[in-house]
């Protein structure tokens, strides 16, 4: 009873008012139990009748219900959830989630500072977390993303942060995660306004470019030996880098810039990702040797060129999986903030294309939180680690069947609404009488 | 210096062929020239086919007199004998910029939308009032350029704007004055789709637009020419003068440009001279089918450097295929009996059009054709053939002389007279020194053989059959060798040197490494043979064959429409059945022929489709592939562009489509403007034509748009003077063009019951494409889909579509269509939308991904489209998320990207279901087509299997193969010393509704 009252309160706060955003949910203070979903543990084993228990938010059972003993009075709450589907929270890398509201308005664009190599921009304090896009990523499952600023050389520092939360202090799950570096191209757009043919020819200056990159490394290295005065920020900003704590994110697709990116993660002592990758599978075998995971470019974008397979965005992730590199998901592209929300079913399309639906699962799960460093607290549900986790009707990497009834973070019972739902609601009534 | 000047000046002035008999002279005695030269013993060809043995060509006063093999010469004659020599008609270039420079792009700060210029047309870029002639300026340098590779007369005309003005045809006679080498100072007229660089008046922006407004155009100078204009236009008078000329058009890179322009002149009765792309090989049957004359430039692309493999890997299939196909352009359209003249116009040297020409010869090109479309050809097409391109009787005495067979390599180009002025190119009287020798050298024997042209020989020396470094210098009748006697590689040399005297044999001195002076001897043992016999045998180069189109994933051979059989499939109808398991459908003429159980057919190939999804094809309202344009931006109404005039057959795309299920799409134009363009509506017949593609009979449509599009909110801060730049201003646009056709059609229909009488005394309305185009809206014969967003401009544009008593048929994109859906329900409009797209600007910011359902729940028909050539290969995804954004059934998700649009179209009738006599546009999935696991297998349009996944495969392996020849063949080109380019990536352009 309490209960209605409370959720008849929230529909008519939602209604009174529109423009506000989902309050994000209190601390979990009562214990609960999820019983008898399929549970994709997102480690690629599969439990179909399923008991996950969590408090405190955090999992303190996960067991299979035809085979354990269970004590429902030791949960607060039980969800019976037979037929349906528990998941862990989706992650998304690489993300600008929260960085530009609208994409056409130029004062909602915090994505981009100008400047060639500056580490120490860092997108956690920027990041919105009362965006209406963010809240948007809940009802698909999305539950956590790394928020990356774009542009330049060395773009920034990112951080990982879960999608419910008041600020973005509150948000963040791992401050200061990464730092991220868009390689050279070897190859350049002609200059067209010199009269130069418009498409893209190899790029002279590669080298140099790759120098520039080396040289800053080289010179961050040496002040930090030294008694760092006058402070520098941006050398100051790659120490998490030359110490081994941060990761380099090394956004690039072609063949030969990856094998040089790895070349240059050797001889500097770095460890790194690739980010995009659309040639990745060339090189396959390298990666896996010298375990560099490989965050691959969004299914949904075209074919590289003409002669390109028809389904090669498709298959990208089997290809590279195959091989044995450790693989999550690149959302980034045109409209990439709104498309977040569709990173199940890149997932999907992938399975379609080559992994088992337990692999493609882990590409938003285990594999990314691997990828992100998170994993002691995230990307699998097993005992110890946060509650952030879903409960969807069906299978969650098709669109037919990809609906929510409940999700958590941290043990914390989430809105599934948003603006969206919002006026879905108000104009469904309106219209529909629904 | 100045003496100096005056003095040459006077040389020049002496050797003028022609005096011009009414001027006064003042220095010195009229000398007047009345005598001929008589050219003998040569062989002559008058003309590319009538050839002349050991004839006479006699010439006086610039003209030919005669040329026959029992001309009698004329005493006052100066004879030159040109025994063993050849005489030819020298070149003419019909396509020329000669002596005219271009004027340079003007910068501007904003844009411009309306003419500069007054008392001409409203557009800039129709300039046919400006005349090559008031521009030319004999440029010398390139005249000898042009002269020593067998030119004589070029066509030239400023090369800017659409309609560009007359043509001159000028002599390139670098002795003569204007006043005899131009020889007619308006030749033809010349057009092109490309705007003029002197005016940054922004309309048209696109193709579409150029081809409208040059329709336009030609009805407004018919208007005009019959007395129906009350204002003046010089431009208009102009045209309607230079129509009696020959219309030369250049067509441009773009390989189909050839085809819309000569459907522009088709509709006009206008016969173009077609300068088209050098690719014509491509799609030559439609070439053929144009039976227009050609002007072909020969440009051949040179070998990428490919010898990097990643660099390599960037470049296309087509890129490389063309490389290799390309030289056989020219034989290919002559095996096709098409007619064509040569230009140079896309040559940066002359000399680069004669090794290329020489090179189309080699791909099979018969040298009298060649020879003929540079002489004979382009003369008829400018009208000429009595004075040039031929040595008949009366035509200019414009002639090359030669040392043997015109295109051979070995042959030399002596001399080039143009109206009977000498241009010396190579020294007639030098001696043919070619040949084998025995050179004896200090007691030493070795074989000598010199070889390539007369002129600048080369040389070869063998002491047995060991080669020894050597070099050969031929100047001014003396002979220098130089040649390393050691084969050890010290570098001491023998130098030899001699006068080239009567005798075949060369004797002289020279001087030993050592340096001793010595005496040689060199005895010819054989005269030179030209190689070209030698090699007649020689295999000609490999050349890969044209697909359709010619790219990756083209067709070597076309599909054919089959009869299928699918065997027990789950069959989505769309129609009253719903949803049929195991389900046969027979496939027959292109039609659905049946739909059953247990069906049998003997002639059907039959496919296994157990535990498979046969749907009908996809189709895609809002779609922007397959298209050279998409906005015509410069004005704020083009409904007179079509993109029916500019459908790009060869967009890899359509294929992609095809992969997604896809089988019809509308093609929109853009959104750059309240009033847009007409739609083209096709199925993906991949390998077909353009108009293979375009769907016969198609209901025709019309884009408009709304919203921050069309009030320019988000194209940068200089784009602010064009109206509307408000939601206030758009719905006038609509009001006054609406109420403007209106009138229009009404001013018509008056003009029309007039009697003839009453007609004749009368103006005759203006013909207005636009005001047609729009008018047919009113009429209920076009119908409207218009880009929107937020429901104040859809609410709006209902409302003065009821003004005007008409419906919209469909808001596109619609993203607020949930916030009015009962009114849209009332006026009886459909929504084709995004499934989730939103937050990409601010009138999207309501955007919800629940818009489809909640406008399918309330009675709208609904489709979901794609806008994007990435979505549109995965419809059935985006269908299907509207099952999990407001629980729609399956079946009405699936017919949101089938039946309704279909009907949206107004194409229902032939597609979008399974139903027996329908157009069997069918696609097998290997799953349940909504969900994210289904692949389609296969792809049929009226019967014909245009995608096959399976096939799909193989061709990449094949594409692999051939990719891998030519970039070996690239490479040994490359080893061969001929000149590479850097790899280029072909960036494929990809069109949105706010693409310029």
């Amino acid at each position: 009873m309490k209960k209605t009252i409370l959720n008849i309160a929230a529909c008519v706060f939602a209604i009174t008012s529109i423009m506000a955003q989902q309050t994000p949910a209190p601390k979990q203070s009562k214990s609960i139990l999820i019983m008898n979903a399929t549970a994709h543990l997102g480690n690629g084993e599969v439990i179909e009748n399923s008991l996950i228990g969590f408090k405190d938010g955090k999992l303190s059972l996960v067991a299979d219900a035809t085979t354990s003993k269970l004590d429902q009075q030791a949960y607060d709450e039980i969800i019976e959830a037979a037929g349906k589907h528990v998941y862990p929270g989706f992650i998304a890398c690489n993300a600008t989630l929260g960085l530009v509201e609208i994409d056409a308005v130029r004062a909602t664009d915090d994505e981009d500072e100008i400047g060639g190599m500056i580490p120490n921009i860092r997108s956690l304090i920027a990041y919105n977390a009362e965006s209406q896009i963010v809240e948007s990523m809940r009802p698909n499952g999305v539950l956590m993303a790394q928020i990356t600023p774009r542009g330049g050389r060395i773009s920034g520092t990112s951080s990982v942060v879960q999608l419910d939360a008041w600020n973005w202090e509150d948000a963040a799950i791992k401050v200061d995660d990464a730092i991220h570096l868009n390689w050279p191209n070897s190859f350049t757009r002609g200059r067209w306004w010199l009269g130069e043919d418009p498409g893209m020819k190899p790029n002279k200056k590669y080298p140099e470019d790759l120098d520039d990159v080396v040289s800053f490394i080289n010179e961050a290295k040496a002040y930090l030996k030294g008694d760092q005065t006058p402070r520098n920020l941006p050398y100051e900003a790659l120490s998490g880098l030359i110490d081994g704590t941060q990761k380099l994110y090394i956004h690039v697709d072609g063949e030969k810039e990856i094998l040089d990116a790895i070349n240059f993660s050797q001889e500097n002592n770095i460890k790194i990702v690739i980010v995009g990758g659309r040639e990745s599978y060339k090189v396959a075998d390298m990666l896996a040797e010298n375990n560099i995971p490989v965050l691959v470019g969004r299914p949904h974008s075209l074919p590289a060129g003409e002669d390109t397979n028809v389904k090669q965005p498709y298959k990208l992730a089997a290809l590279l999986t195959e091989k044995g590199v450790l693989v999550s998901i690149d959302p980034s592209g045109s409209m990439e903030r709104m498309n977040t929300r569709n990173l199940p079913f890149y997932a999907g399309t992938f399975a379609a294309y080559g992994l088992n639906k337990e692999q493609a699962i882990a590409l938003l799960t285990l594999n990314a939180a691997k990828i992100l460093g998170i994993d002691d607290l995230a990307g699998s549900l097993e005992i110890g680690k946060d509650a952030t986790l879903f409960i969807s009707e069906g299978d969650a990497l098709d669109m037919r069947t990809n609906k929510l009834s409940k999700a958590f973070i941290q043990g914390r019972d989430i809105s599934l609404e948003s603006h969206q739902t919002e006026l879905y609601h108000r104009y469904n009534s309106k219209i529909n009488g629904k | 210096m100045r003496v100096k000047l005056l003095s040459l000046c006077m040389l020049w002035l002496s050797f003028s062929v022609f005096s011009q008999e009414y001027f006064p002279k003042n220095d010195g005695v009229k000398t007047s020239k009345n005598s001929y030269t008589a050219f003998t013993n040569a062989k002559i060809y008058v003309t590319p086919t009538e050839v002349l043995e050991n004839a006479t060509l006699l010439i006086q006063k610039g003209k030919v007199i005669a040329a026959g093999t029992s001309i009698e010469v004329p005493d006052n004659s100066i004879t030159i004998n040109l025994e063993g020599k050849y005489i030819y008609p020298s070149f003419i270039d019909i396509y020329s910029e000669f002596g005219v420079e271009k004027p340079k792009r003007q910068r501007s700060s904003g844009p411009q939308y309306d003419a500069s210029r007054k008392g001409y047309y409203w557009n800039d870029h129709i300039i046919p009032d400006q005349d090559a002639v008031n521009k030319f300026k004999f440029d010398t340098n390139k005249a000898k350029e042009l002269v020593e590779n067998g030119f004589g007369v070029v066509n030239t005309h400023i090369a800017d704007g659409i309609v560009r003005g007359s043509g001159v045809l000028v002599a390139l006679n670098s002795e003569a004055n204007n006043s005899e080498r131009i020889l007619e100072q308006k030749s033809s007229q010349f057009l092109s789709f490309d705007k003029s660089a002197a005016s940054n008046q922004s309309y048209p922006t696109s193709l579409m637009g150029a081809m409208a407004l040059l329709r336009q155009l030609y009805h407004d100078a018919d208007w005009y020419a019959k007395g129906n204009a009350d204002n003046k236009d010089m431009a208009i008078e102009a045209l309607i003068k230079n129509q009696e000329l020959p219309q030369i058009f250049d067509a441009g890179n773009n390989k189909l440009n050839a085809l819309r322009a000569n459907k522009i002149g088709n509709e006009f009765d206008i016969k173009y001279i077609i300068k088209g792309s050098g690719y014509e090989y491509e799609r030559i049957d439609e070439i053929k089918n144009l039976n227009s004359p050609l002007i072909i430039p020969l440009n051949f692309p040179n070998a990428y450097d490919v010898t990097d493999p990643y660099q390599a890997s960037k470049v296309s299939l087509s890129d490389m295929r063309q490389w290799n196909q390309a030289p056989t352009n020219l034989s290919v359209l002559s095996s096709n009996n098409i007619s064509f003249a040569l230009t140079t116009a896309e040559n940066k040297k002359v000399s680069e059009f004669k090794s290329n020409l020489m090179k189309a010869i080699e791909y099979g090109l018969a040298p009298e054709i060649a020879l003929a479309a540079l002489t004979e050809v382009p003369a008829k097409l400018l009208g000429k053939s009595d004075e040039m391109g031929s040595l008949k009787n009366g035509t200019h005495a414009n002639f090359l002389i030669t040392s043997g067979p015109l295109f051979e390599k070995s042959t030399t180009l002596y001399e080039n007279w143009v109206q009977g002025q000498k241009h010396i190119i190579n020294n007639m009287n030098i001696k043919d020194i070619r040949g084998d020798y025995n050179l004896k050298v200090n007691g030493t024997e070795y074989n000598l053989s010199i070889k390539g042209k007369i002129e600048s020989p080369s040389i070869e020396i063998k002491k047995d059959t060991l080669k020894i470094a050597s070099k050969l210098e031929y100047n001014n009748g003396w002979v220098n060798v130089f040649f390393a006697p050691e084969t050890d590689g010290s570098k001491t040399y023998t130098r030899l040197t001699t006068k080239v005297t009567k005798s075949d044999n060369l004797n002289g001195s020279g001087v030993l490494a050592n340096g001793t002076s010595v005496n040689w001897y060199a005895t010819k043992t054989s005269d030179f043979e030209s190689k070209k016999k030698q090699d007649k045998n020689e295999v000609q180069p490999k050349v890969f064959p044209v697909s359709f189109p010619n790219k990756a994933y083209g067709f070597k051979n076309t599909p054919q429409q089959e009869t299928i059989l699918f065997k027990n499939a789950t069959v989505w109808t769309n129609e009253n059945e719903g949803v049929l398991k195991n389900t046969d459908v027979l496939v027959k003429n292109g039609k659905i022929a049946e739909i059953g159980t247990s069906l049998s057919s003997n002639e059907a190939r039959v496919i296994d489709a157990t535990g498979k999804h046969l749907t009908t094809g996809i189709i895609d309202e809002h779609s922007h592939i397959a298209a050279d344009a998409i906005n015509e931006a410069g004005h704020n109404s083009s409904a007179e562009v079509n993109i029916g005039d500019v459908v790009n057959p060869d967009d890899i795309n359509i294929y992609r489509n095809l992969s997604g299920g896809v089988t019809t799409i509308q093609i929109l134009h853009g959104s750059a403007n309240p009033i847009g363009g007409r739609s083209a509506l096709i199925k993906l017949k991949w390998g077909g034509s353009a108009e293979d593609m375009l769907i016969d009979n198609a209901p025709k449509f019309i884009k408009f748009a709304l919203g921050e599009n069309v009030k320019q909110s988000n194209w940068g801060t200089t784009q602010t003077i064009r109206f509307p730049q408000t939601r206030m201003g758009v719905e006038q646009v609509f009001t006054d063009y609406f109420q403007r056709a209106k009138e229009y059609k009404e001013s018509w229909n008056n003009y029309n019951q007039l009697s003839r009488r009453a007609k004749a005394n009368s103006k005759a309305p203006r013909y207005d494409i636009e005001m047609e185009t729009i008018a047919e809206i009113i009429n209920k014969e076009r119908f409207i889909s218009c880009h929107s967003y937020v429901q104040s401009e859809i609410n709006m544009l209902m409302k003065v579509a009821d003004n005007f008593n008409f419906n919209v048929n469909t808001f596109t994109h619609i993203l607020e269509g949930y916030k009015v859906a009962d009114k849209m329900v009332e006026h009886g409009v459909g929504g084709s939308t995004f499934s989730d797209w939103w937050a990409y600007k601010y009138e999207v910011k309501d955007a919800i991904p629940y818009n489809a359902a909640i406008m399918h729940d309330a009675g709208v028909t609904v489709a979901i489209n794609s806008d994007d050539a990435e979505m549109s290969r995965r419809l059935n995804q985006e269908a299907a998320k509207t099952i999990k954004y407001g629980g729609v059934s399956e079946e009405d998700a699936w017919k949101f990207v089938t039946l309704n649009p279909a009907k949206l179209l107004h194409l229902d009738d032939r597609i979008g279901s399974i139903k027996k006599g329908k157009d069997a546009d069918l696609v097998l999935w290997s799953d349940h087509p909504l969900s994210i696991y289904a692949i389609a297998e296969k792809t049929m349009i009226e019967g014909t299997v245009y995608y096959d996944y399976e096939t799909m495969q193989e061709m990449q392996n094949s594409i692999n193969t051939e990719r891998n020849e030519l970039i070996n063949m690239m490479i040994a080109a490359k080893n061969n010393g001929m000149k590479t380019q850097a790899p280029v990536k072909k960036e494929e352009k990809h069109f949105h509704c706010d693409s310029l």
